[in-house]
């Protein structure tokens, strides 16, 4: 098996989708899912998915797109930190793009300036080789990153590092699923849960829920058993969590990812676009490492910012509206000349409808 | 961003794996899975390996489903 192609099936695929009409037919009512994942997002506008389901069967876009939930004065921050002579940001590769509210992004400084890198390893070669530059690696993501980041933390830490921080914005999945889930005025029949966060948290950080949900793998097969799966769950009326994707989710996660977002970060409040501040929603930097932390290296000044003007990304992150009915989609704002971070980030919603579903 | 990849270890030192996918040669630090192979297949993010596969629930699962699709 090479896990890519058993889940590319044309035929399995087409079956499944009269699988799922089937099941459509017997529950009898529109239904609600939504995908969590921007990574799900991306991949369902590639197979498709959309347009080969009923119309009854409605799968919103979730909040689950890292750059999409950064908060624009996060851009600000750093813009301000490439101004400065001395340094060197290094980001993954979405994040250059990203306007803050003033329409301001990083891809205005040179590439030397501002590097794109494909894994933050690349950033301690960059701060070893560049000793009289101060390297800031700008750590966004949810729980499949964020032991990455803090494994290479840890590495900084241990090589005594002396020119390299973090500015982080790293948010946690289940907290805002939970306010999702009990948002009356767009109730959600169920999750289809994010198959690669949940290899690091395991399916029992969802139980205390008490939702419906499937974790989910990425591939075409995948993602159609999911939906089936929490079909069934809804034609039944059962609430549980399900697990479509075995051959890479377990029950208790990964110890050893767990244990290091528990040494290196603690949980805090942050900002997301579109929800606002959420209690315990994401993770900071702990004290013993905060030499390694941007904010606090550069003594940074918090400050909140709102969304670039008519910018709808804030209601498409929580499934309020399609992309579609953002009067800026297409139009104003393209992949091409963005205004906000969902028409960004290729995992964006915006951005997904645009390339794949007009 | 939570993009991760399947990719099969051939080569592994200490904390660092090669891996090969469609006869691409990538390094993969495999610290954050300290039991891996040579043959396993990982699912690769950002340069880390962050699970080994398993290929035997993928099989089990894949069996299970073909079955009741015969049935259609």
């Amino acid at each position: 098996m090479k896990f890519i192609n058993e889940y590319n099936d044309p035929k399995l695929i087409n079956k499944f989708y009269t699988l799922i009409d089937k099941i459509m037919n017997e529950i009898g009512r529109p239904v609600k899912l939504m995908e969590v994942c921007g990574t799900h997002t991306m991949n369902i506008g590639k197979a498709g998915i959309r347009s080969r389901i009923p119309k009854k069967l409605i799968l919103l876009s979730g909040p689950g797109c890292p750059v999409c939930v950064t908060p624009s004065e996060y851009v600000s921050y750093a813009i301000e930190l490439a101004k400065k002579e001395n340094t060197i940001i290094t980001t993954f590769g979405d994040m250059v793009k990203v306007p803050n509210s003033k329409e301001e992004a990083l891809k205005i400084f040179p590439k030397n300036k501002v590097r794109i890198v494909y894994t933050p390893l690349d950033t301690l070669t960059i701060a070893k080789d560049n000793p009289d530059k101060e390297v800031i690696f700008l750590g966004v993501g949810f729980e499949t990153t964020i032991p990455v980041i803090g494994q290479v933390l840890l590495m900084a830490y241990e090589k005594k590092l002396k020119n390299f921080s973090m500015l982080t914005s790293l948010k946690t999945v289940p907290e805002p699923l939970k306010i999702l889930s009990q948002n009356e005025n767009n109730k959600i029949d169920g999750f289809i849960l994010p198959g690669h966060v949940s290899i690091i948290i395991g399916l029992k950080a969802y139980e205390p829920l008490g939702i419906r949900g499937v974790v989910t793998g990425f591939e075409p097969l995948d993602i159609l058993m999911g939906i089936y799966k929490l079909l069934q769950q809804v034609k039944n009326n059962e609430v549980q969590i399900e697990n479509q994707y075995p051959r890479a989710v377990t029950y208790e996660g990964n110890i050893i990812m767990q244990n290091i977002m528990k040494e290196v970060f603690q949980v805090a409040d942050t900002r997301w676009r579109g929800l606002s501040t959420l209690p315990k929603s994401g993770l900071i930097i702990k004290k013993k490492y905060e030499k390694y932390d941007t904010m606090k290296r550069f003594n940074i000044k918090e400050m909140e910012e709102g969304e670039p003007k008519g910018c709808q990304c804030g209601n498409v992150l929580i499934g309020v509206i399609n992309p579609r009915e953002c009067p800026l989609f297409g139009k104003a704002c393209t992949p091409d000349n963005p205004i906000g971070p969902c028409m960004v980030s290729s995992e964006g919603a915006c951005s997904a409808y645009y390339k794949y579903e007009q | 961003m939570c993009l991760a990849v399947p990719i099969k270890i051939i080569e592994v030192n200490d904390i660092k794996a090669i891996g090969e996918i469609e006869g691409v040669k990538r390094e993969v630090n495999v610290s954050l899975i300290p039991e891996v192979k040579i043959g396993e297949y990982v699912l690769l993010h950002a340069g880390f390996a962050i699970q080994i596969i398993d290929e035997e629930a993928a099989k089990e699962i894949l069996s299970i489903w073909k079955d009741l699709l015969k049935k259609l």
